[in-house]
């Protein structure tokens, strides 16, 4: 077990001598490996921001009823009862068009225009919480609400944040997509850079096999090598992820200033950091075993 | 130990390296294998390791078929041969200790077992002192002996040798003779290909003699040296 270990360690210890052996051979598969990781994760970290942004945004969706500006106390009552009755209502919150008026005045500051109105312009409305928040519940429920008697209008108040939730699903797709491709280019990065190396070492194969070598021990160092030249492919990623970050952290505090909000970018969270690394390691090792196994099967003998 | 049951060869290309041959090699016997070359000594020797697979007939070492062996097992019976191929093989990216350490590697014998495995071996072929020499250094004998210690340092039980004096004068000849005796001394067996009958001239062994694929003769060294005077 130990000496497995200790053979191991040297394999480890070859492959990456052998990455530093021809330094900027070596240094740019690194760095294209970086580059083809770091825009499918760039682009993943922005979209992790922006969802973060919607939700934060959009908050818990509502519904708001005006009702008809004709109608009366004993209307507003007995639609409270009815909304108290409503299974898809969670809470409903009254406020009289005196109330809403007063609201308008201090937001706007348009106090002057408002107050030569003459008479207040503004229905009774009722803010509803429903219990049920997915999209297609929603819209049931305002359709429910609409029929109701002495409702003018339901107004769906967060409908823009579904549509924004739509266009995520679009990116996230379209990330994915990417990711794939991309995932792809590596495997092939990969495969031909261990292509190339088997070339040089086809003596050391052929001897090997000759005298009693397994196609695991021929394999073995060819697939640390690729695993090697991944993870250091995911680092130079995240290397790349974290300066794009830091260069727009300033020009986003000013952006988000003007919006008078607080928003700032996070980076990748730890967990997903691991999983860059992991799956970078898994692509390169996945090129080389592609790559040395065409290789025996042609060898065999 | 070495058993051939009619066994025929013929590459791809049409060419009858063996026809129909047959021997058998006792455990620790020695034995040579002469011939012109073109005659089949070296598909002779590549059956046995599996290197190449018969088309009709069967190669049995130690009572195991190797020619009809799965090729996942074809490292563990090569682990029991030592091989000294004819143009040696040697790598030239690494240094003499290192050429003789990679069967140990390849075994996954443990370090220090392994070094001092190598330097009996590099003893044993003369070339102790140059174990920090780049194989391109070597004088062609020197590489040959070089070859011959890979071949011995996993301590096979037979040995085979494809021309191993090919190309070295007389004395350098002897020299590598006397090794391959040594071994047959402590019980190895040995086959060993040459189409040099000066080296066979005061041996008292065994020679296979063949002849375009076909086995012309299995005698005793004298006659095969005198037949040839």
């Amino acid at each position: 077990m130990i000496h497995l270990l200790t053979q191991s360690l040297t394999t480890l210890l070859t492959a990456f001598r052998r990455i530093f052996a021809s330094p900027v051979a070596g240094f740019l598969n690194i760095l294209v490996i970086g580059i083809a990781l770091s825009l499918p994760t760039g682009m993943y970290v922005l979209l992790q921001n922006a969802q973060g942004l919607v939700a934060q945004m959009s908050g818990a969706p509502q519904i708001s009823l005006f009702l008809s500006m004709d109608a009366a106390q004993e209307d507003v009552n007995k639609l409270r009862r009815l909304l108290g009755q409503h299974e898809g209502v969670a809470n409903a919150e009254f406020i009289s068009r005196a109330l809403a008026l007063e609201k308008l005045k201090e937001s706007t500051g348009l106090e002057d225009v408002i107050s030569g109105l003459g008479n207040n312009p503004l229905p009774d409305a009722y803010i509803i919480t429903p219990k049920q928040t997915d999209a297609k519940s929603l819209d049931e429920l305002r359709n429910a609400l609409q029929r109701l008697p002495a409702v003018e209008h339901a107004q769906l108040d967060s409908s823009w944040a579904y549509k924004m939730e739509a266009l995520l699903e679009f990116a996230r797709v379209a990330v994915l997509i990417l990711a794939s491709l991309l995932s792809l280019a590596l495997i092939a990065i990969t495969f031909n850079t261990i292509r190339l190396q088997i070339l040089t070492q086809d003596d050391e194969i052929q001897v090997s096999k000759l005298i009693g070598a397994t196609d695991g021990f021929i394999r073995r160092p060819f697939l640390y090598f690729g695993a090697v030249q991944g993870l250091l492919g995911g680092i130079a990623a995240w290397l790349i992820i974290a300066t794009s970050l830091l260069l727009l952290k300033a020009p986003l505090a000013t952006l988000s200033q003007l919006y008078a909000s607080n928003f700032t970018l996070q980076p990748l969270s730890l967990t997903d950091t691991l999983s860059l690394l992991l799956f970078s390691v898994y692509l390169g090792w996945l090129g080389a075993w592609l790559s040395v196994g065409r290789h025996l099967s042609r060898i065999a003998h | 130990m070495i058993t051939f049951n009619n066994v025929s060869k013929r590459y791809s290309n049409g060419f009858e390296a063996l026809k129909q041959v047959s021997f058998e090699l006792n455990k620790g016997e020695m034995a040579f294998l002469t011939g012109h070359s073109g005659a089949g000594k070296s598909t002779l020797l590549k059956l046995i390791a599996a290197i190449e697979r018969p088309n009709t007939g069967s190669v049995l070492v130690n009572n195991l078929n190797v020619s009809a062996l799965k090729s996942a097992a074809l490292p563990y019976l090569r682990r029991n041969l030592g091989i000294i191929f004819q143009d040696h093989k040697l790598l030239f990216d690494r240094n003499v200790f290192d050429n003789v350490l990679l069967p140990l590697q390849i075994c996954g014998f443990d370090h220090r077992e392994s070094c001092k495995r190598v330097r009996a071996a590099l003893d044993k072929v003369g070339l102790l002192k140059r174990e920090k020499a780049d194989p391109i250094a070597l004088s062609g004998g020197e590489q040959q002996r070089l070859c011959i210690a890979r071949a011995i340092v996993n301590r096979p039980s037979i040995l085979l040798a494809d021309e191993p004096t090919g190309n070295l004068d007389a004395e350098y000849a002897q020299e590598i003779m006397n090794i391959f005796k040594s071994f047959h001394q402590v019980g190895v067996t040995l086959l060993i290909s040459t189409h040099d009958a000066g080296v066979l001239r005061d041996d008292q062994v065994r020679v296979i003699s063949l002849k375009q694929g076909e086995i012309q003769c299995t005698t005793s060294a004298l006659t095969t040296a005198t037949e040839a005077a």
